[in-house]
């Protein structure tokens, strides 16, 4: 799925896209416990608020890495 | 007349004169109307793509299933962001099309790719079937709203029909961008009343995050977890999956996608909404808070335990503004519906079965037929009964199935034949009506099978017939391997 087809634009780091959605849940029944909290909330809900966060840094890296390359492909 | 319902009837009224004012004495096409003449900015674009995460479901359903159900709420905060990361690849290859070929709805977008009328018929009717209740959830939610907040003196019936009114007369004048001028406003609203309460709650009841959950955890054993059966890991990885497969499926996101003035917005758009999503966190905590403070609210009452908390610790006025915040998530995304409804309805089945209808009429017919949905919408609502809330449980399956058709079809040329694809969606969408009406689940379907399989999504199972249909049908009718047209 997060390769769209694209010829020109394929490039390996797009695959980092992938990141988010297999850490995220691959996670979920390592993290499923209450304890020990962190920031004040149980472990499973700062998993994945915490990784909500990292999808936002890793599709900025993304789009930053896109632009560095410049000449978007259209 | 109460505090409350002051600001709450203001509001409704700064939500219906931003709506008409929108349309800012332009004239109205199809593509004005529908996708806002492809200009919208990076805001724009942000708020209707984000009104799908912030609507009544997540206001009222997102704090009462916190409430009710604990842990397996998570979900709700993990499905946006994962569709949103997708988005960064996906939107832009639909739009650069969408752009090309003037097209103005989803429909629209498999009747190009697939070179055929009838896939826009099929996909129009499957959208309709999903839209109609999400909008009845909508008007149900506001109706929930302004009876909570007027204390009951405005009834729900009286508020569903003053919201229908309200919804259909800026729809029908400024179209999208009706929706796009109230969604801005929304987000403000929804955004400071969320974080407000969900700050404010935990730490005036319990003094902190911390002392909130420790005590919930000490009444409530594995409440804040998920369960080892049923809401098991393996219901929330195969949930969020599905759910972030069909979301950008929803036929108003898929065309409000096109109302994009670049591609560019979309990627931007990818990097700053999964943050965004964050703030369902504080609604989560809303509700997280009422567990041991309005004990007692059993099944769909949970819904309501975001107001029963506020009322017990704020002023009328203060449950004023979160009334008309909620009553903006029930008319944004009910707006968008029934744009997108008509629109379908003229463009890709009216116009096919009346071929020689002109542009006008077509886009005259759209905007009547806003009017009908809304009507026949507000009449399920007020009819109420369980049907309605097993439809939209259904709603959510329904648009998925279109998923495998749009994925062979985002190459140049699609890669199976459009029999292929819609004998997929046919079959997918019958697998979702059976399972629906007979509340079949992985577990009724394969008793045999492990607990991790056994608690799975259901919906999975018609997703997976849906592909091997259409892998079937396309090697039997294989496309002609066709050299480069260029």
């Amino acid at each position: 799925m997060p390769d769209a087809p694209r010829p020109a634009g394929r490039r390996a780091y797009h695959w980092l896209t992938a990141v988010p959605t297999v850490a995220m849940l691959g996670g979920v029944p390592f993290v499923n416990r209450v304890h020990p909290m962190v920031l004040g909330l149980p472990l499973l809900m700062a998993w994945i608020a915490g990784w909500v966060v990292l999808t936002s840094a890793t599709m900025g890296l993304v789009l930053y890495l896109d632009r560095a390359r410049g000449g978007r492909d259209r | 007349m109460n505090a409350a319902l002051v600001i709450l009837v203001v509001a409704f009224a700064v939500a219906i004169g931003l709506g008409l004012a929108a349309r800012g004495g332009r004239e109205m096409d199809l593509e004005q109307w529908s996708v806002g003449g492809r200009a919208f900015g990076t805001i724009f674009v942000f708020v209707l793509m984000a009104g799908e995460i912030y609507t009544t479901f997540t206001f009222l359903g997102g704090s009462g299933w916190a409430y009710g159900k604990g842990g397996p709420t998570l979900y709700i905060l993990a499905y946006g962001p994962i569709a949103y990361s997708w988005s960064y690849f996906l939107l832009p290859v639909i739009w650069r099309y969408a752009r090309e070929k003037k097209l103005v709805s989803q429909a629209d977008f498999f009747v190009a790719k697939y070179e055929s009328n009838a896939m826009g018929v099929l996909v129009a009717l499957v959208s309709v079937a999903a839209l109609v209740p999400y909008l009845v959830l909508q008007l149900k939610g506001l109706g929930i709203i302004v009876s909570e907040v007027s204390s009951g003196s405005v009834s729900s019936t009286a508020a569903v029909w003053a919201g229908a009114a309200a919804l259909t007369l800026y729809v029908i004048v400024s179209g999208v961008r009706g929706s796009a001028w109230t969604a801005t406003l929304k987000d403000l609203m929804i955004l400071s009343v969320a974080v407000v309460l969900g700050v404010y709650l935990p730490l005036h009841y319990y003094g902190g995050y911390g002392a909130m959950f420790e005590a919930i955890d000490r009444a409530k054993p594995g409440f804040l977890t998920l369960p080892a059966r049923g809401m098991s890991p393996s219901w929330f990885i195969s949930t969020v999956l599905l759910t972030s497969t069909g979301f950008y499926m929803w036929p108003q996101f898929f065309a409000g996608a096109y109302t994009a003035k670049s591609e560019d917005v979309f990627r931007k758009n990818a990097v700053v909404l999964p943050l965004y999503g964050l703030v369902l966190l504080f609604v989560f905590f809303v509700g997280f808070a009422a567990v041991l403070q309005v004990p007692g609210l059993k099944g769909a009452d949970g819904d309501l335990s975001l107001f029963r908390i506020a009322e017990q610790t704020f002023s009328p006025a203060t449950i004023g503004v979160i009334g008309a915040a909620g009553l903006l998530t029930a008319l944004v995304p009910g707006s968008m519906i029934l744009l997108t409804a008509g629109t379908i309805l003229s463009k890709n089945v009216y116009r096919v079965a009346v071929p020689s209808a002109d542009d006008r009429s077509v886009t005259r017919l759209a905007r009547a037929l806003v009017g009908v949905v809304a009507l026949f919408s507000v009449w399920l609502t007020l009819r109420g009964g369980e049907a309605i809330v097993s439809l939209l449980l259904m709603g959510y399956n329904l648009v998925t199935q279109l998923f495998p058709a749009l994925f062979f079809s985002l190459p140049e040329r699609p890669l199976v034949s459009t029999a292929a694809a819609a004998a997929g969606i046919v079959a997918g969408e019958a697998m979702v009506a059976y399972l629906t009406m007979s509340g079949a689940s992985v577990a009724t379907l394969m008793p045999w099978a492990p607990e991790a399989v056994k608690d799975l999504n259901v919906g999975i199972v018609a997703l997976i017939v849906n592909v091997l249909v259409l892998g079937v049908v396309a090697a039997a009718t294989r496309r002609r391997p066709v050299a480069a047209t260029s």
